[in-house]
Parts: C-alpha cells; structure tokens; sequence
C-alpha cells in the first residue's frame, strides 16, 4: 500500500519525531508513504470565514497533488490533518469555494473534493487493521497504563471529520491495546490543550494543559500519547506535570521494534 | 453597503436566531475566563446589531478554534463562526494586524512548535 503523505511545517522542524517513528514503523507494517512533492504549509487553523478562499489553496493544492497519484492523502500532525479534510469537505459542498478555488488554479479536470483523507491512525484502523498491528508487535508494552490525548482537531467537527465519535472516541485507545499495553479513560481527554494562545496569553495553555495532566494522573496515567505537536508542547511545557508525554508513533515504533 | 450585522452574518454563515440561550457554548469554551463577552452573547449581540462592541473587545482573540462550542451546540448555531467573522470584520481593516512579525522573537523558546506561530498568525493577522 502506498499513500501520499503530507508531513506539515512542525514535522520537519520540531517534530521530527512524529515524522520518523511513523515511516519507520509504516515499513514495518507493510505500508509505505510517499511525500508529495512541493507541499505547503496548511496554515495551522482551518480559516471558518464563508468567504476565505486564498487561506484554503494549499490545502486544495495537496489534494489535488494526491488525485493525479491516484492515491489516498496520509496526514499525522491533528492541525494539518484538520485543516486539510475541513477544506476537502468544503471542495465537496459549497459550490462557492468549489468554484473560486477551481477559478484560480485552472484545473484541467476540476477538483471537487475527490481524494480520501486520512489520518495515520485511520490507516492502522481501516487499511492496515489493529488486529494486524497487534500481529506485527515484537516488545508489547504489556501493563503500560496510558492515556490518549485527543484535544480538539482529530476529532471536531465530528460531522466532517468523522474519525471517531467526537465525544466518546476510541481510536487511540484501540491503538493503545494493540501495542500490548492498557488504556486509561480520563474526563479530558477531548478537551482543548490551550493551542497557540501559549504564545500571546500563556495563562490559558496553563491553566488548560494543567487540567488535562492532573486528569490523567488523577485516573491512573503513567504517561499520555498525542498527535499533536502543539499539544505535546503545551502538555509539557505548560502543565508543571511530570507524567511523560509522547507522540503515539514513538510507542509504536518501540513495540514494532523499529524504534 | 451592507451593514456591520450583514457583514458578519454573510462571513460567518450563521444564522443567530437559531440559538435557543441554553449557554452550552459557553459552558464548554475553554477561554471561557479569557473572555470579556462569552460565546452565548457573541450569539446574541450579533442578533441585536451590536457588532462594534464586540469589535472593540479583546474576547474576539481568544477563541482557540477547538470547535466544541460548534460540536456541542444542539442547534448548530456554530458560535466560534460568529467570533472569526467578528474578528476578521477587524483585522482585514486595513493596518489592524492584531500580531506583527517583530512580536514574535520575544514570544519563542527553542521548544515552540512551527504550527504555534503559522496558527497565530492565521488567527490574528491579514
């Protein structure tokens, strides 16, 4: 299986982890991802505005990218991941940007929202199938006990993601099982980290990031794994907690013994 | 030319009068405490025409985009649309870039991710 891959700004720069650990283990599983050439920055937050068209291009560039490969388009940071199937959503249903975006790029075939997004964690689901993750596993995390941070952008809005059900998701938690080792349910689990207001309030991310960690702890984590990495950076920097945080992929990589 | 109202109304996509003020929005916003004006009245003071209050309010650049006002409202008003509308209706004036490029070295450490920045920027600046 080969998928088109959009790695995003953080991933070659500050989290280069999330990178690595995801193609490595993808090998493992059998799976490859390909990066689309000439990639640009998704721009972090999905613009909501009717009338913001120029911010959605990029994205509209990648998707296209990923139909003439006539593959599937793998994302693994939550920001891209959202923005990108949020805009591909758009290309599918409102026939004002579906029209303004084909104007501009002057598209021999238009693009109207043709190409599956995925997420990485879509594919251990739904390609490569968890029971197989399972199967591939060489150093079972057995006894681990680990919570799954979702925040907000792998899951909302639920109706256009559709990952997982937005308020009692178990993606990760399926994924924590395969790897050997048990998941812990905490109330905020699909809570928001505090985003990019650490930089200009950092009083929010603080008080955010802290409730999330203390939740965890207070449920049993020894350690909690992500997507993200501007949730990675708030609950670490920002909730004063010494419960480790991880990308999920590091945890994967360690059990499929590719680490 | 449209009004302020017809401005944010058409930017947004939102219909206020939806809303029945049952304040889960608000109850589940996490700048809930940043905010001078709360999502639920962002809801109702875009319904009373009240645009320039909440332009000259801070609130309009705390929202975090999470989207739970948006998922948990059980009448898909979509408060976090009425707030980006309020705040574009701002910054796309012309010199009111809420965020400049020289503010932003102060603001770094070696850890802060990329997606913090290009975030922001998309938040606060035209």
């Amino acid at each position: 299986m080969i998928f088109s891959y959009f790695p995003g700004c953080t991933l070659k720069t500050k989290a280069k982890e999330l990178d690595r650990y995801a193609r490595a283990s993808a090998e493992a599983l059998g799976f490859t991802l390909e990066e689309l050439p000439d990639w640009q920055c998704c721009g972090g937050v999905y613009p909501m505005a009717k009338n913001e068209t120029a911010t959605k291009l990029s994205s509209v560039r990648a998707l296209v990218s990923a139909r003439e490969k006539g593959q599937a388009l793998v994302t693994l940071c939550s920001a891209c991941h959202n923005v990108i199937k949020q805009v591909n959503h758009d290309m599918q249903t409102d026939e004002d940007i579906q029209m303004k975006a084909n104007n501009y790029m002057k598209l021999e075939t238009p693009y109207t929202g043709e190409t599956e997004v995925l997420h990485y964690l879509e594919v251990l689901r739904d390609k490569v199938g968890f029971d197989k993750v399972a199967a591939a596993v060489k150093n079972p995390l057995t006894g681990k006990k680990i919570a799954a941070y979702y925040g907000c952008l792998l899951l909302r809005p639920g109706k256009v993601m559709q990952m997982d059900n937005p308020e009692n998701p178990k993606i990760l938690e399926d994924f924590i099982r395969a790897i050997g080792a048990e998941p812990v349910l905490y109330p905020q689990r699909n809570e928001c980290c505090g985003g990019y207001m650490t930089m200009e309030e950092k009083s929010v991310a603080v008080s955010r990031s802290t409730t999330v960690m203390d939740s965890a702890k207070e449920f049993g984590a020894e350690m909690v794994i992500t997507a993200c990495p501007l949730c990675l950076y708030n609950l670490k920097k920002n909730s004063g907690s010494e419960l480790p945080v991880v990308y999920f992929t590091e945890l994967l990589a360690e059990a499929l013994g590719v680490k | 030319m449209a009004d302020l109202k017809e401005q944010v109304l058409r930017t947004s996509g939102v219909n206020p009068l939806k809303c029945m003020r049952c304040g889960k929005c608000s109850a589940t916003c996490p700048s809930y405490d940043a905010m001078e004006y709360h999502p639920h009245q962002f809801v109702y003071m875009v319904e009373k025409g009240d645009i320039e209050t909440l332009m000259q309010s801070e609130s309009i650049y705390k929202c975090l985009s999470c989207f739970a006002c948006l998922e948990r409202c059980p009448r898909n008003v979509e408060p976090a649309k009425l707030v980006e509308a309020v705040r574009l209706a701002v910054i796309r004036q012309q010199g009111q870039n809420h965020l400049k490029p020289e503010q932003i070295p102060a603001m770094l450490d070696e850890d802060l991710p990329q997606q913090a920045i290009v975030s922001a920027f998309r938040k606060y600046s035209k």
